[in-house]
């Protein structure tokens, strides 16, 4: 098997696109979130500040190898997500680096940050750090179960775990889509996404009003830097895996734009109209509205 | 004049933070001294910035545009913080956010009167942040004690203890006062002239024995990061 | 309240009594008296809650005064105990057994008064000074002045102005045309 190198340079060109749509587009639901609450929030450029202060520190601390390592982790979480699916369906330069069984990595990658945030936290040796960590652990254990219970309905459905397949065929009009054609599967995913979404009412885990603002309570500078450019990708990231199964995918960056941003705005509009859930409340919400969607989309496919 | 050190001394050290011998998991028996063992007490040191003039220029105007106020009310200050978050002030607009732990934070708001007790807490948050940070007076009561003049337990000039950007008067600031005075510190940063922890690292040991005037139960590292 | 009072009247020794309002009165009682009484207030005629355990300072008689304030939730009246202390021996029983937060308050009249309570629990520890090393400072004949010119650095150009008379000054050198 031959590997095309032309894909690199594809990939970070994508990586790079996604990144500054990321930190524009987090910043964009912060302002309509302000909007909401009638003010006029941050203005549009405020991460890419953020970002360069925190790089621009100059002094930072460790307190060891997996506090090092815990941001990369995360990062790398998103970045590998993002990279091992395709962003643009139909295009060579941007279907990255994907291939048949992706979709499987993918379900491990969204994972893979918040583990690696749980070594690197939990040796920062901060209780709040662990409170936060076991805290989140829970929660996105609890929201990932619907997920991946809409995953393998998804997978049964179109016989394949390639998202690129899955994409193909879900081309041809909106009655194709998996929303339409699975219903089950992706009200099971969208409910999943909420809980990962880290926005409200799922937010207890790094609310900064939260007296423990959790996993990051020790993370300054650079290594909060990293995390920030994290929390650009991975969202977009996840949404595009969202994007590719369930809403049939984007042929061309503006309807990937926008689609993203619809998908983003629908966690940003539950989080602006409901109050915060503690963890064991949300657990108990996932396993009671959202597990049994899962399992009833699997048994009807 | 009072002994300085009889002063200290008078004050015996709290049980937990005696030296003590510990039975580790693995049967070996060692002794813990908790004020050095649990710390990392190495004295600050002069940070200086980048030494091309642009970039430095570049960097001063994000940290002025990005202020992370650290969540920490010392006084009744803390509640004139409060608006700053509502629609009618809403100072996020101004790249003013407020961040919970002091490791993220490079804005100190000292928020009115600072009793002894909540000084020695202010101290070891200031000395967690990480530099550059700033601090800001808030109020007559940090500036010359306020309406506590006169009190045994709040200190009257804050910058014997801690190096300050900015004081804003009034006993209370309004909100606006408050963004005005953090626009004040914007400008001071933009000029470079915002170096109050190198400040603080240079005359460290004038600033400690302030401190140790007034705290008689000093009972943590000289320098806590 | 007349009658409680004149029936607490026959059980226990009762000094001076002052009726402020038909549902408070304030009652001086011996150091030994309080006890008993506190607890016939309690158990018998329902003042459930103690509302607060304060101290005064009379320097000039030599005396602090412990007000121990209960309330009667049914019957929405209180009453305050008053118990004289001399000030060179101002020991006083505990009663953090009949209310457990009694404990915090005998905690900062001993911080800030100098008043112990034997076997009160935590008695001893800081409460809110921290390495406090002179007199109590809310006994009298602390001065708090003196110990915050002594202690702490001060601004200059600290001064007071009467409104009045600058103004008075203002008008006089600038002229009132303005």
């Amino acid at each position: 098997m031959t590997f095309d190198w032309m894909k690199i340079p594809y990939a970070l060109l994508t990586l790079f696109i996604v990144l500054n749509y990321g930190l524009l587009l987090t910043a964009l639901i912060q302002k309509i979130g302000a909007r909401a609450g009638r003010r006029h929030g941050i203005p549009i450029w405020q991460n890419y500040v953020d970002l360069l202060k925190n790089y621009a520190l100059r002094t930072h601390i460790t307190h060891g190898v997996m506090y090092y390592l815990g941001p990369v982790f995360r990062l790398s979480g998103g970045v590998g997500l993002l990279l091992f699916v395709p962003s643009i369906y139909g295009s060579e330069m941007f279907s990255n680096l994907s291939f048949a069984g992706d979709l499987i990595l993918a379900l491990y990658f969204i994972f893979f940050g918040t583990l690696g945030m749980a070594l690197g936290a939990g040796e920062s040796g901060h209780p709040h750090a662990a409170i936060g960590v076991s805290r989140g652990l829970s929660q996105v254990t609890a929201a990932e179960l619907p997920l991946a219970l809409a995953v393998f309905s998804v997978a049964l459905q179109y016989q394949t775990l390639s998202v690129t397949d899955i994409v193909a065929a879900q081309q041809g009009g909106v009655a194709h889509w998996t929303v339409v054609t699975n219903p089950l599967a992706v009200a099971a995913a969208m409910l999943s996404f909420l809980g990962s979404m880290m926005r409200p009412p799922f937010d207890v885990v790094l609310a900064p009003q939260e007296i423990p603002i959790g996993p990051p309570t020790e993370y300054h500078s650079s290594y909060l830097a990293l995390m920030q450019t994290n929390r650009a990708i991975f969202p977009v990231a996840k949404m595009v895996i969202y994007m590719n199964l369930f809403f049939g995918g984007a042929t061309s960056w503006p309807v990937f734009f926008v689609k993203v941003f619809l998908l983003y705005l629908f966690s940003a509009f539950v989080g602006v109209v409901f109050p915060r859930f503690r963890v064991e409340q949300s657990i108990r919400w996932f396993l009671i509205w959202a597990v049994p969607i899962g399992i009833a989309a699997i048994l009807i496919v | 004049m009072r002994d300085e050190d009889t002063l200290v001394r008078r004050v015996p050290v709290k049980d937990e933070l005696k030296k003590r011998v510990v039975k580790g998991p693995d049967g070996l028996e060692f002794e813990v001294d908790p004020i050095q063992d649990y710390y990392c007490d190495a004295r600050p040191e002069v940070r200086p910035g980048s030494y091309v003039r642009i970039v430095e220029d570049l960097f001063n105007w994000a940290r002025s545009e990005s202020l992370w106020i650290l969540g920490f009310g010392t006084g009744c200050g803390a509640i004139e913080m409060r608006p700053l978050m509502t629609p009618r002030f809403d100072a996020y607009r101004y790249g003013i956010q407020w961040r919970p732990t002091p490791r993220q934070a490079n804005l100190f708001v000292i928020s009115g009167y600072l009793s002894v007790k909540t000084l020695k807490r202010a101290i070891r948050s200031y000395e967690q942040m990480q530099s550059p940070k700033y601090v800001v007076g808030l109020g007559s009561c940090t500036i010359n004690g306020g309406m506590y003049w006169d009190s045994y337990n709040t200190i009257k000039k804050l910058d014997e203890y801690l190096p300050v950007d900015v004081y804003i008067a009034g006993c209370m600031p309004r909100p606006e006062a408050l963004l005005a005075g953090f626009e004040e510190l914007k400008r001071i940063i933009r000029a470079g002239k915002a170096e109050g922890a190198n400040l603080y690292a240079q005359n460290f040991d004038w600033y400690k024995a302030n401190q140790k005037r007034v705290i008689h139960d000093w009972d943590m590292p000289d320098y806590n990061w | 309240m007349r009658t409680l009072l004149e029936s607490l009247k026959e059980r226990f020794p009762l000094g001076p009594i002052t009726e402020q309002r038909p549902d408070l009165a304030f009652v001086t009682v011996e150091r030994e008296t309080l006890r008993p009484l506190i607890v016939h207030l309690r158990d018998r005629e329902g003042f459930t809650h103690l509302v607060l355990l304060t101290a005064v300072d009379w320097i000039e008689e030599n005396l602090f005064q412990l007000t121990y304030l209960v309330h009667d939730r049914a019957n929405a009246r209180d009453i305050g105990l008053r118990v004289m202390l001399p000030r060179d021996e101002p020991e006083m029983e505990s009663i953090h057994d009949l209310w457990p937060t009694a404990a915090t308050y005998q905690r900062e009249l001993k911080e800030m008064f100098g008043i112990p309570f034997p076997g009160s629990p935590r008695l001893d520890e800081e409460f809110i000074l921290e390495g406090w090393v002179d007199i109590p400072p809310y006994r009298r004949d602390f001065d708090t002045l003196k110990f915050a010119e002594e202690n702490f650095e001060h601004r200059a150009g600290r001064g007071t102005t009467d409104p009045a008379t600058h103004m008075r000054e203002r008008m006089a050198t600038q002229g009132g045309s303005k």
